[in-house]
């Protein structure tokens, strides 16, 4: 492989390589992140390429393994290009005919491309697409156009421009002050303005500097940085690469969580091109200018995403937060000046370069700038990653790209921000995405998780799971945290089994400010925010549960009770054989009974009674009618009697 | 060095750059409750009941006094309604493990803590991490450390370099302030040298 030793050189050889591409030429992209791989699309990978070699086309088209291109909830994804023919849910058997019909013919597969919800059309172009038409994918949208294991196809898209005009065309001291006129803020978790963190370490007198990807995404749901590491890894090393030049660095660390075996691979791959082609290294671009990158894996704990223990555990050492009062980017990895920003943060730098502070700035509110990735998951019929700017209303992101809740079930709330975070309700939708607006509303951006609920979520019940997986993943070094924590967890529980009392809730208002004002790291700190932002909002739900023993949302097992209406039970069997418990009674003809002291309330009859008889009711906080007495079970049916 | 003024509970007091507030604090006779500092030991800011109140340029904070370094014109409160309350709760926390330790006792009596606020644990383990630690920092011998973590989070010695180590040493046994350390070295004396009879019978 060739190095490449200026910026000339640089734009000649991507010349060069844009000359051997032709637009024209077929090119099937296929989605290969770690989603679509989980629902088969290394399979369909193996079978277009059996296939076109079968139909002699190997020459004529181009297949291309790319990112994750966002929409997993219909993956395996393919993408025919230059028609831009979306594809989804592909599986291998659909191939042969993708190839002979779209590729051969030109034809469109009707029954493979995406149908409107609404309308019932069938669209062929991403493009027209409400999940993909409301976006606005700065950071995320080459993912879906270039294979993450050829530098050359990041080449192609003008990848290290940004790299070769920073070293060729500005100082340090300019690209600083372009990210600092960005307004960039941390897309990890706490929003700090990135030029101001790299400032600070760039002004500081130790003269060994490091710079870190911080990629240990441990939120549950959220799953954006995995799929930029793994779709865009060289975007990530070039923002990196920027942000080492501007403070003055000359190594760099990426903690990636070993959960993530494909971005492992693909950010390793992008390291050793970039090493080749002269972009890392010594004398980068011809500049003078030295930086190195090695790779860290995780060994899977949440608290390493907290910037001080992730540097403790990139030390070597167990991976616990710093009790110190000073900042990372002053006092960081081996006591040196670190700036540490996430996957996402640094993805941002090259376009910042590119194309100029300014442009930047006209995405977003006053306070947040840009666009930010979500991760839409949960009671949504869109389940995916979605990039927009920064001032969207939640609701448009909820119902425009993600198309709703499914089932026809009403929205209750919305949490953002990780298990650190909140959940926002229904009448705040019209809320504009931002890192004050969230965190005004009492939760907040974190790395961008969205985790949507129905109106059967219990939310006392999803603020005990999430106090359950804090208490699993605190570090267990600080007593408000760990001693907190455990508690706030005991008392949670015993209300979602109906054995509150009155003074939970001001118990747990009085463990929540101790966490909140005395824990030793952000983790703790905000670790009651699952409780207090429910309470906030649900507190009728908490009072409910405490006082009635009943769970409005009719989730708490202990709580609920199946009982079958006799009024429209029809003895159709159906409920009584799928019962796993056997705990109904009845038979032919007989109207069945539920035995209450049987019955586990996995709720199989709830789902089997057909919805035309809908005699399986659940009840919570009212005793169940008592069984119909036997004699008058047996149902005459006149019809059938003829 | 230069000598660094400040105010705590309203007192002039002198203090040299690089020392914490805790540290100023008492060479001044000020006193401020800790479970986790020793001065032989680095800071650990684990158990918190150092906190206080710092005022900067108007604005206050909460912070733990054992980490928190002096400052020109810093004003310290080491007690107010707030600080109070949040080390009525950390006591309360950590007598869900260790209601009758003496120095935890004292403690609740001064901030009117309940020892039996919470439902009783089954550790008596507080980790402060005076063991631990004082056997990494100042023995060198890391015959004791923390297995775990979060609630499940134990101290635990090393067989192999206890049974050589602890026999004649013990020196972190004082340092507890519960009942926890012997606890945790007769049994793990009792599960490295086993009778002879379950020796065998183990099978390993």
């Amino acid at each position: 492989m060739l190095r490449i030793n200026s910026p000339a050189e640089l734009e000649k050889f991507r010349k060069g390589i844009l000359s051997k591409r032709d637009p024209n030429k077929p090119c099937i992209t296929l989605c290969s992140g770690s989603a679509c791989h989980a629902s088969g699309s290394g399979d369909v990978a193996a079978s277009l390429e059996a296939e076109i070699e079968k139909q002699g086309l190997s020459a004529e088209v181009d297949i291309r393994r790319t990112g994750c291109h966002g929409f997993c909830e219909r993956g395996p994804i393919i993408v025919i290009h230059p028609e831009e023919i979306c594809y989804f849910q592909i599986e291998p058997k659909d191939v042969p005919d993708i190839i002979s019909q779209t590729i051969k013919e030109k034809k469109v597969i009707e029954r493979l491309l995406y149908t409107d919800p609404d309308t019932r059309e069938k669209i062929i172009h991403e493009s027209e697409i409400p999940f993909y038409k409301n976006q606005k994918r700065l950071v995320f949208g080459s993912n879906g156009s270039i294979d993450p294991k050829s530098i050359d196809d990041y080449l192609a898209i003008g990848g290290y421009s940004a790299l070769a005009k920073a070293l060729s065309e500005m100082s340090a001291d300019q690209v600083l002050g372009e990210v600092k006129k960005s307004n960039l803020r941390g897309r990890g978790g706490g929003g700090f303005p990135a030029g101001r963190k790299w400032e600070g370490s760039r002004n500081a007198p130790e003269p060994v500097k490091y710079v870190i990807v911080n990629a240990d995404e441990g939120d549950p749901g959220a799953y954006m940085d995995r799929a930029l590491l793994e779709g865009n890894p060289h975007a990530i090393l070039e923002g990196l690469t920027i942000g080492a030049y501007a403070i003055g660095s000359h190594e760099g660390y990426i903690y990636v969580r070993q959960e993530y075996p494909l971005a492992v691979e693909n950010v390793n791959i992008a390291i050793r091109q970039a090493e080749a082609y002269g972009f890392l290294g010594k004398n980068i671009l011809g500049s003078g200018f030295d930086f190195k990158v090695i790779v860290h894996q995780g060994a899977g704990a949440f608290v390493c995403g907290e910037s001080t223990a992730l540097m403790t555990a990139l030390e070597g050492r167990a991976g616990e937060p710093r009790p110190k009062y000073v900042r990372s980017n002053i006092v960081g990895l081996w006591g040196r000046p670190s700036v540490l920003n996430n996957v996402e943060t640094w993805a941002n730098v090259p376009l910042i370069i590119n194309k100029g502070a300014d442009w930047f700035t006209q995405f977003g509110t006053e306070g947040s700038k840009g666009t930010k990735i979500f991760s839409l998951v949960g009671k949504i019929t869109n389940t995916g990653l979605v990039e927009v700017p920064m001032g969207t209303p939640l609701k448009d992101i909820i119902y425009k790209i993600g198309g709703g809740i499914p089932g026809g079930k009403r929205f209750k709330a919305v949490q953002t921000g990780g298990p650190s975070g909140g959940c926002i309700p229904e009448d705040l939708l019209d809320l504009e995405v931002g890192f004050d607006e969230l965190t005004q509303a009492g939760s907040m951006m974190g790395s961008g998780g969205m985790i949507v609920m129905d109106e059967e979520t219990c939310m006392v019940d999803v603020s005990r799971y999430f106090i359950d997986f804090l208490t699993d993943e605190s570090c267990g070094k600080c007593v408000p945290c760990r001693e907190g924590l455990r508690q706030m967890l005991k008392i949670l529980t015993r209300i979602t089994e109906g054995k509150g009392k009155e003074g939970d809730i001001e118990l747990l208002e009085e463990i929540s400010e101790t966490a909140k004002d005395a824990a030793l790291c952000a983790l703790g700190k905000s670790a009651p925010n699952p409780f207090l932002s429910t309470l906030r909002y649900f507190r009728d739900e908490y009072e409910a549960h405490i006082r009635e023993k009943r769970c409005p949302a009719l989730s708490c097992k202990e709580l609920i009770a199946y009982h079958i209406d006799p009024a429209r039970c029809q003895a159709c069997m159906i409920c009584l054989k799928k019962c796993p418990a056997e705990a109904i009674v009845g038979g032919k003809n007989r109207i069945h009974v539920v035995d209450q002291k049987k019955c586990t309330k996995c709720g199989t009859c709830f789902e089997a009674c057909p919805p035309r008889f809908a005699a399986v009711k659940k009840i919570s906080g009212e005793p169940v009618p008592s069984p119909i007495p036997e004699a008058e079970r047996t149902i005459i049916r006149k019809s059938k009697e003829k | 060095m230069s000598e660094i003024l400040l105010q705590i509970d309203g007192k002039e007091v002198r203090a040299k750059e690089g020392m914490t507030v805790l540290e100023a604090a008492r060479s001044a006779g000020i006193t401020i409750p800790t479970l986790c500092h020793h001065e032989k030991l680095e800071p650990f800011g684990g158990c918190r009941l150092c906190i206080v109140e710092v005022e900067v340029r108007g604005w206050t904070n909460l912070v733990v006094s054992c980490v928190y370094p002096v400052a020109n014109h810093l004003i310290v409160r080491t007690r107010s309604e707030k600080v109070d309350r949040i080390r009525k709760m950390i006591l309360e926390l950590l007598m869900a493990h260790a209601p009758d330790a003496f120095e935890l006792l004292e403690l609740a009596k001064e901030y009117g803590a309940d020892r039996n606020r919470f439902e009783k644990e089954a550790s008596f383990c507080i980790h402060c991490g005076l063991c631990v630690r004082y056997c990494a920092e100042v023995k060198k011998k890391n015959a004791v450390g923390f297995v775990d973590r979060g609630i499940r989070k134990e101290i635990s010695f090393i067989p192999e370099i206890a049974s050589r180590e602890c026999w004649n040493c013990k020196e972190c046994f004082p340092l507890c302030p519960t009942e926890a350390l012997q606890a945790a070295f007769v049994l793990t004396k009792a599960l490295y040298s086993p009778p002879p009879s379950s020796q065998s019978a183990s099978g390993e």
